[in-house]
């Protein structure tokens, strides 16, 4: 019985949570809310990889809601890169909720049921099958994450947030516009649907799909940050609060998700005259979003800020290697974003550590005192350091590896090399002057009296131990994401299982 | 009637983004809710425009197609959410920063020396 319900259990679960959380639980509610919290974190993850265990031996899951069959109704698909996005997910919450509830969430107020509410919107988002439920999910993790930006409060915070919030209406908008476009256009939002409805487009309907796909790529690319769509990016992410930020380290993924998925399947090699229309613009935009946040990682004098021009950088790298669209740099690309999705969790919450551990200096990278705890900090900042950039031997490496040995080594292989490689040059060296700076230049005198509680190390050392883990277990992941990107490019296998002929299900036109 | 329509979403949708190009958080504000209001019209749309068509089957000859209706209640509720949440928003920044310029470059800079 419950394994037939497996794949809504996701969304499910933090809906319920969230709720529970937001009942008044007498004077001292915070212990049980998050007790509820860390149990409902823990459950999805026990869910999520029965989920994964369930689409590596099976074909894909379809979930029909309310047992309206697809076309007509929505439906939640589970594929094997459905189910890692999800695990990813559920595997960075952890860590950071616990980051969390070391007195983080009492900084504003209703904490943890916006972290529930964002998960639940990040797991519908990753699970849906129709793209006009995506949008109502990424509305659902949107205005979530809207409040988990402001968590705290501040000046900066506050402006950052607005921009981020009117940015986001904005694309808001025209993600509707191309909704309705493609809707106009095909008469169906069903995600297998429509990309047999793509390859039959004649005239000006082709014209309008084209348009609403080019309209849906902004949209994600400004989820994503994809160049002149990220100057959002780094001040949000620098100002907001750290376990805020450890948490959005998966939020641009979400954007990169919906392109993986949209240009695979709908706009993807069975399009007709429309397949690959996304990947001609992807291609220079990764590579100029690299270049972008090569510089934005030189001109950083905040730790914060320079992780924040890494989201930039790692955003280029998976978008550059996507463009390629065969099945070795498509597996590369999830790799390297299950690394970079962990890793930049950790420097979050390390850079946060950090900075409450310097007191006045903060995260600035300026010499400042010895830290409570300088020894660990310090072996951790250097892990951590060594695996974004990605010198030998932990999954960093491994991760460029993969892209970099991915595509054919053509013209356009070449320039990916001409980009990623000064590229991680780049982050080397800014990456170890800030390390420099803030743990060997220290000054003379007492050591700072501010520590930071054990359970936050913990968290954040957790997260360190799964990029350490990514290592050791590169075989089997690499595995796994090869047949991912293999299913990826079977896209007759999914609208044999979304569409079911054999159940009469076809589409009426 | 299409050319009229399309006229009216594509007279709001302008007004809209020459609003939300302002540098007050106010008119991005009501630039906002005015492209919401012209993407729910664009939305409705979609489903072909046709008078007296009710969206039910056997009800009139020709009935209407009601997936663009059910998309438009939607995006009307979540626009109505989020508009509420930025109207507040920018009366918070208001307050806190006191001005409602969406970004004057001295208190940027001041914001790079606090950190």
């Amino acid at each position: 019985m419950i394994s037939q319900h497996l794949a809504i259990l996701p969304i499910l679960i933090p809906l319920f949570t969230a709720l529970l959380q937001l009942l008044p639980w007498g004077d001292r509610p915070q212990p049980i809310r998050r007790a509820l919290g860390l149990a409902a974190t823990l459950l999805n993850i026990v869910v999520v990889l029965s989920l994964l265990q369930q689409v590596s031996t099976k074909s894909i899951i379809v979930y029909a809601l309310g047992d309206w069959q697809a076309p007509f109704g929505i439906v939640l698909m589970v594929d094997q890169l459905n189910a890692l996005m999800v695990t990813i997910t559920a595997l960075l919450a952890f860590p950071v909720l616990l980051y969390g509830c070391y007195a983080e969430d009492n900084l504003g107020s209703h904490f943890q049921a916006l972290f529930q509410f964002q998960l639940m919107g990040i797991f519908g988002a990753f699970l849906t099958g129709d793209l006009f439920n995506l949008f109502v999910f990424f509305e659902v993790l949107l205005i979530s994450s809207y409040a988990l930006l402001m968590h705290g409060g501040g000046k900066w915070r506050i402006r950052a947030c607005l921009h981020y919030v009117l940015l986001n209406l904005t694309g808001s908008a025209l993600f509707l516009i191309s909704l309705g476009v493609i809707y106009g256009a095909t008469g169906t939002l069903n995600m297998a649907d429509l990309s047999q409805q793509m390859s039959t487009l004649q005239g000006d309907r082709a014209a309008l799909a084209y348009a609403g796909g080019m309209l849906l790529l902004v949209v994600f690319g400004l989820k994503s940050a994809i160049l002149p769509l990220h100057f959002w990016l780094p001040q949000a992410y620098s100002t907001t609060s750290g376990v805020a930020a450890a948490l959005f380290a998966i939020m641009t993924k979400v954007g990169i998700y919906a392109i993986i998925r949209v240009f695979t399947l709908i706009y993807g090699a069975e399009a007709g005259s429309l397949s690959g229309i996304g990947h001609d613009w992807i291609w220079p935009l990764g590579m100029l979003t690299l270049a972008a946040g090569a510089l934005g990682v030189l001109a950083a004098r905040d730790l914060r800020l320079l992780i924040a021009y890494l989201v930039v950088i790692s955003v280029g790298t998976m978008l550059a290697s996507f463009s390629f669209a065969t099945v070795e740099t498509t597996s590369a690309t999830l790799f390297y974003m299950v690394h970079s999705t962990f890793i930049t969790g950790a420097l979050f919450l390390l850079a946060d550590i950090v900075a409450f551990e310097r007191g006045k200096t903060a995260s600035r990278i300026v010499s400042g005192r010895r830290l409570a705890h300088h020894g660990l900090l310090s072996v951790a900042f250097l892990l951590a350091a060594i695996t974004i950039i990605g010198i030998p031997p932990l999954s960093g490496f491994v991760a460029k590896l993969f892209i970099l040995a991915a595509p054919q080594m053509d013209t356009q292989g070449f320039w990916l090399w001409a980009f990623i490689l000064p590229t991680t040059l780049t982050i080397l060296v800014t990456v170890s002057r800030a390390g420099s700076k803030m743990f060997w230049h220290t000054l003379a005198g007492k050591p700072g009296d501010q520590r930071t509680p054990r359970g936050k190390l913990v968290a954040m050392f957790m997260l360190l131990a799964v990029s350490i883990a990514m290592t050791l277990f590169a075989q089997p992941i690499k595995d796994y994401t090869d047949a991912t990107a293999k299913q990826l490019s079977d896209i007759a296998h999914y609208r044999q299982a979304v569409l079911r002929p054999e159940l009469g299900g076809n589409h009426v036109d | 009637m299409e050319t009229l329509y399309a006229i009216t979403v594509g007279i709001l949708t302008a007004c809209s983004i020459f609003l939300i190009l302002r540098g007050r958080s106010f008119p991005i504000v009501v630039g906002i809710t005015m492209l919401s209001y012209a993407v729910n019209l664009f939305l409705f749309s979609t489903g072909r425009l046709q008078i007296d068509g009710a969206p039910i089957l056997g009800m009139v000859e020709n009935p209407t197609d009601p997936l663009p209706q059910a998309l438009v209640l939607t995006a009307i509720v979540i626009g109505f959410a989020m508009t509420a949440y930025a109207i507040i928003l920018a009366v918070r920044a208001r307050g806190e920063i006191g001005s409602d310029e969406v970004n004057d470059l001295d208190t940027h800079e001041q914001s790079e020396g606090h950190r």
